[in-house]
């Protein structure tokens, strides 16, 4: 027979308790009926700050196409919960409705604290809690002007920093004498003080907001605070704490926790057997929870009683935290403040380097209780799981960034290495020991490690490696480095060879994974041409006969089109040598026009045309730019803030022949409407009123994502300084074969990083990265036309060398739709030899 | 067994290779830096297509290799069999220099 159960409230949360019901109740016993208040279906709200900074609604959706199409839940949004029923059990919804249920789940997560203080509701004051608060702050907050931030913990940085990425002069009003006084201690809290200092927010430490002004119209103009400071300001938000949400509480006889709260016991049930409460809306034996995990855990625990799978209780939480805020690491975990009795505290204080970290020890200085890492938190994922646990070595050791100090052979099996989704050491390596994962993307798969904030990935890298799964960087079996270390090796010595390298470098003689990264390396720091002396057998062969093998060992000829714009001459040369050399015509995904099935020997002949109609390589067949689509732009359409087509082209220009790790597209849209789909490009440009927003690691292809945003609202200049810097810095560190996209996951830090080294010049090589982008144009030629120019180039684009004249007989082609296609192969028998056979 | 020239030994060069016009479906000619000389079938046995000469030379733990542009299957230069797929092999040819020549065996 199937219940029904209801939750109210789909957030985190609630999400994650529905999603594991219905993925372990194979019977489908249960129909779900969730009432969500927000007009979003559950969305990652740890993440929530992302959405001021690129991301979209829908990248932050926790909800996957199967929970939509799902026949046993029904989501109900823009719908609260009322009042509760519990003799008939019935829940009655703000629209009036009245939905019997067997079971019920209150997840109704928390409000954020408005302090009372006068004016705390004049137009103009915001919460920092939902999408809808977010939109609004968006839509006033106005550059340069100033924005207060009342709190100054873990949420009110986050809203510091929103402030800041929306451009606006941003005060923090903290009560207590430093910032995120419930997680870090006094040293701590000195040297975040000045490390937010620095980036230009004003902390007011030690001050309470005593009252908030409005204007002529009724707006706030100003906030005074009790050391009688006076700060003007346009807007102000609140981030002083959460209380949990139980106004059901009262009316339905629950009973609630002292500090509020629904009060449940430790499996999390309130004092009715039919109704839980999870989440930060739950004060589980009196106590609430302000983070996601422990509601994770909490969610886990009901469904195991739902399911009758189980008695299992709530394991109280782990209160650690990591965050980074404005490039500012800030970790604490365990007993940070030394309660313990006896507790001892060893500091580490760098005040030039600007960091600051903090271990609690047991009074025989054995066991480590806690810590605080300010400015640089690298030690984090392998210190947590250490809490409460003896130490494996010397406290100074332990603080050596991360991977450096501890192994994680060192952990116990039950130590918890992810705490945001409860995974412990176990967990991991029987999933490694089982096969059942290979690298850290299987690892996430499997037990959903590392999918939350990311920190403990560091400790599944070590996991693996320990395990002997070797997520080795070497390239190949011929050079144990990277791409990124190649690339740094034949910087510093200057060897321009494949062979010398190799030698000095590798063993061996190489391979097809090794020769073209090391060629695209060659070309990418400047070599003459990629088929120059030894250089074109390192090619794949697509490279060493500028052009894309098809199927049947013909050719494609792709000139560039840039972005797309063609006058009708060069169309009808394009029409005529096709017709000339029989060739199959298509337009292209990239706005351009291919040619395909022309044979290797007849690859210079119909180049010599192109290239003298002014047509040049569109180096479709390199890891190199491809294109830059545009939309029309300011020129034609209607809408268009910004000529598209004229920066497409400069960008093209600037950019084409470009040698790196993958090939690179990039897209211009003249305005928001985004006609040239620039988002899911590498690199794209949208035209804005002010000027150009550029948006970074934008894919197609198997594995699409959005670009997200870089910078904003930035003049011609420093637009291609930044795509300069962001370029170069690609090449130079990218893995061999690794979309930007892919690029950007994998550097610590993610985007974040990527805008202090591009935007803010945090590794000081941003002047490097340009030169180098502008010798690279300056140094630009056709590579066609270097083949043209030159005969012993040229002997090579035979099909066969002792008959030059002869077209390859394998090669064969029937007609469609009156073109020609290859036709259908007979592949030959296979041979089999054996050794002996070889060698008589 | 008849020897066939196929091209000057400087037209050939280290770590490369080369398509003759040879039989029905032509021979692949590589030259390795040690200046051994290897002769395989040109036809790639997977795709069907003449490419084999258009690969990119190397070895896989020692042994001489080239491995297919179409799909990237590695052969042994010295059996023709596919390191990758060891029941596929490419027919071998016996090659030598001569009088600054590079000549293909042919029975
Ligand atoms: C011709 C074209 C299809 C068409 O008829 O429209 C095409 C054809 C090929 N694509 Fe593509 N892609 C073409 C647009 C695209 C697009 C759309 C776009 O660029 O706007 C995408 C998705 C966008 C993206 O790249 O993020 C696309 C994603 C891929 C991928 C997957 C890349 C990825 O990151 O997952 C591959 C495989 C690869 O590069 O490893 C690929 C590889 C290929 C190759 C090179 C496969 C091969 O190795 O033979 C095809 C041969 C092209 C040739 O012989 O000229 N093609 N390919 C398009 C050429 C555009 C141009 O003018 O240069
Ligand atoms: C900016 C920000 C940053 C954060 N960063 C972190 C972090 O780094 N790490 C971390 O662990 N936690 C973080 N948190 C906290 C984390 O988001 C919460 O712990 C988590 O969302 C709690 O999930 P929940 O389901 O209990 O509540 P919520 O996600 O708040 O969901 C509750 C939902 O119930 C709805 N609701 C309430 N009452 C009713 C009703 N009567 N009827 C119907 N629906 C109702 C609400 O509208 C809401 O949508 C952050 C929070 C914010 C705001
Ligand atoms: S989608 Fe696949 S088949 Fe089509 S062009 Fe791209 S690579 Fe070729
Ligand atoms: S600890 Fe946050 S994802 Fe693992």
């Amino acid at each position: 027979m199937t219940r029904t159960l209801v939750v109210v409230g789909h957030g985190m949360v609630g999400h994650r308790l529905i999603e594991t019901l219905r993925s372990r109740d194979e019977s489908g016993s249960w129909h779900v009926v969730v009432l969500g208040e927000e007009a979003h279906p559950a969305y990652d709200r740890v993440g929530l700050s992302s959405y001021l900074d690129g991301k979209t609604a829908a990248d932050l959706s926790l909800v996957s196409q199967e929970f939509h199409t799902d026949p046993r839940v029904e989501l109900r949004l823009n719908t609260g919960a009322a009042a509760i029923d519990r003799r008939n059990r019935t829940v009655t919804t703000t629209d009036g409705a009245v939905l019997g249920y067997d079971a019920l789940v209150l997840a109704t997560g928390s409000r954020p604290f408005v302090p009372p203080v006068p004016g705390h509701d004049l137009p103009g004051c915001h919460v920092y809690r939902t999408l809808d608060d977010l939109d609004v702050i968006r839509e006033q907050a106005t550059p340069d002007r100033p924005g207060v931030v009342v709190g100054g913990g873990l949420l009110g940085l986050e809203a510091a920093n929103a402030l800041h990425t929306l451009g606006m002069t941003t005060h923090v009003v903290e009560m207590a004498p430093r910032l995120m006084p419930l997680q870090v201690d006094e040293g701590g809290g000195h040297v975040l003080n000045r490390l937010i200092g620095d980036l230009g927010l004003h902390v007011h430490p030690g001050a309470a907001t005593e009252t908030i002004h409005a204007d002529r119209e009724g707006r706030v103009d100003a906030v005074t605070l009790s050391d009688g400071t006076r700060l003007d300001t346009d807007m102000v938000v609140f981030s002083a704490g959460v209380r949990p949400r139980d106004e059901l509480a009262d009316a339905a006889g629950l009973e609630r926790g002292q500090r509020g709260g629904f009060l449940v016991d430790d499996r999390c049930r309130t004092g009715d057997a039919a109704i839980w409460a999870v989440g930060e809306c739950a004060a589980v034996e009196g106590r609430c929870y302000g983070l996601v995990a422990p509601g994770y855990s909490m969610a886990e625990t009901v469904c195991e009683q739902l399911l009758d799978l189980g008695d299992a209780r709530f394991p109280g939480a782990d209160m650690s935290t990591k965050l980074k805020l404005l490039g500012v690491d800030v970790a604490s975990f365990g007993d940070a403040h030394a309660a313990t009795d006896g507790a001892l505290e060893v500091v580490y204080a760098n005040n030039a380097a600007g960091t600051y970290a903090k271990l609690v020890l047991s009074d025989d200085a054995r066991v480590l209780l806690g810590g605080v890492l300010v400015g640089d938190a690298g030690a984090y994922a392998t210190l947590r799981p250490l809490v409460n646990r003896e130490l494996p070595s010397s406290p100074e050791q332990l603080l050596l960034p991360a991977g450096g100090g501890v192994s994680t052979g060192a952990l116990p099996d039950d130590a918890v290495v992810c705490s945001c989704n409860n995974v412990s050491k176990a967990d991991i390596t029987g999933v490694i020991d089982a096969q059942q994962a290979a690298d850290v993307a299987g690892l996430k798969t499997c037990t959903k490690a590392g999918t939350s904030c990311g920190s403990c990935v560091p400790m599944l890298e070590n996991l693996l490696t320990e395990r002997g799964v070797s997520v080795s960087k070497a390239l190949c079996e011929h050079f144990t480095q990277s791409r990124a270390e190649l690339f740094e090796v034949i910087k510093a010595t200057g060897i321009t060879s494949f062979s010398e390298l190799v030698t000095r470098y590798g063993s061996g003689r190489g391979c097809d994974l090794c020769k073209p990264v090391v060629a695209s390396i060659l070309a990418s720091l400047g070599s003459p041409h990629i088929l120059d002396d030894e250089q074109a057998g390192l090619q794949d062969t697509n490279d060493r006969f500028l052009a894309n093998m098809q199927r049947n060992g013909t050719y494609s000829v792709v000139p560039r089109v840039p972005a797309g714009e063609i006058t009708p001459e060069k169309l009808i040369v394009l029409g005529q040598v096709a017709r000339r050399y029989g060739l199959y015509t298509k337009i292209t995904g990239g706005q351009r026009v291919d040619l395909f099935g022309a044979r290797v020997e007849q690859l210079p002949e119909i180049w010599r045309e192109l290239v003298e109609a002014g047509f040049e390589s569109g180096h479709a067949y390199g890891k190199a730019l491809r294109t830059v689509k545009s939309c029309v732009g300011t020129d034609w359409c209607r809408y268009g803030v910004q000529d598209s087509v004229t920066m497409a082209i400069r960008l093209e220009l600037r950019y084409r022949g470009l040698r790196a790790p993958h090939k690179i597209k990039a897209g211009v849209s003249g305005c928001a409407r985004e006609c040239a789909e620039a988002r899911s490009k590498d690199f794209g440009v949208i035209a804005t009123e002010q000027g150009w927003n550029l948006y970074v690691g934008g894919n197609g292809g198997f594995n699409p994502r959005h670009a997200e945003l870089l910078a904003a609202d930035l003049d011609e200049e420093r637009l291609m300084v930044l795509i300069d810097r962001f370029l170069m810095f690609y090449v130079r560190t990218a893995d061999r074969l690794q979309r930007t996209s892919a690029w950007i996951e994998s550097l610590e830090g993610g985007l974040q990083h990527l805008r202090s080294v591009v935007v803010e010049d945090s590794l000081g090589i941003a002047a490097d990265l340009e030169s180098a982008m502008d010798e690279h144009t300056r140094d630009y030629t056709d590579e066609w036309s270097g083949v043209l120019n030159d005969p012993e180039k040229l002997s090579r684009f035979v099909s066969f060398v002792n008959a030059p004249e002869t077209p390859d007989p394998t090669i064969r082609f029937t007609e469609q739709r009156g073109q020609i296609r290859p036709a259908p192969v007979e592949l030959p028998v296979p041979t089999v030899r054996t050794d002996q056979e070889v060698s008589a | 067994m008849k020897w066939h020239r196929v091209c000057t030994a400087a037209a050939l060069p280290p770590e490369y290779g080369v398509a003759a016009l040879l039989g029905e479906d032509g021979a692949a000619v590589f030259r390795t830096a040690g200046d051994g000389l290897f002769a395989v079938g040109n036809v790639d046995p997977f795709s069907g297509a003449g490419v084999i000469s258009r690969g990119i030379v190397g070895d896989r733990d020692g042994e001489p290799t080239v491995s297919s542009p179409m799909h990237k299957h590695v052969f042994s230069l010295r059996t023709g069999t596919c390191l990758d797929e060891p029941s596929v092999a490419l027919p071998t040819y016996p090659v030598r220099y001569r009088g600054g020549d590079v000549e293909v065996g042919l029975t």
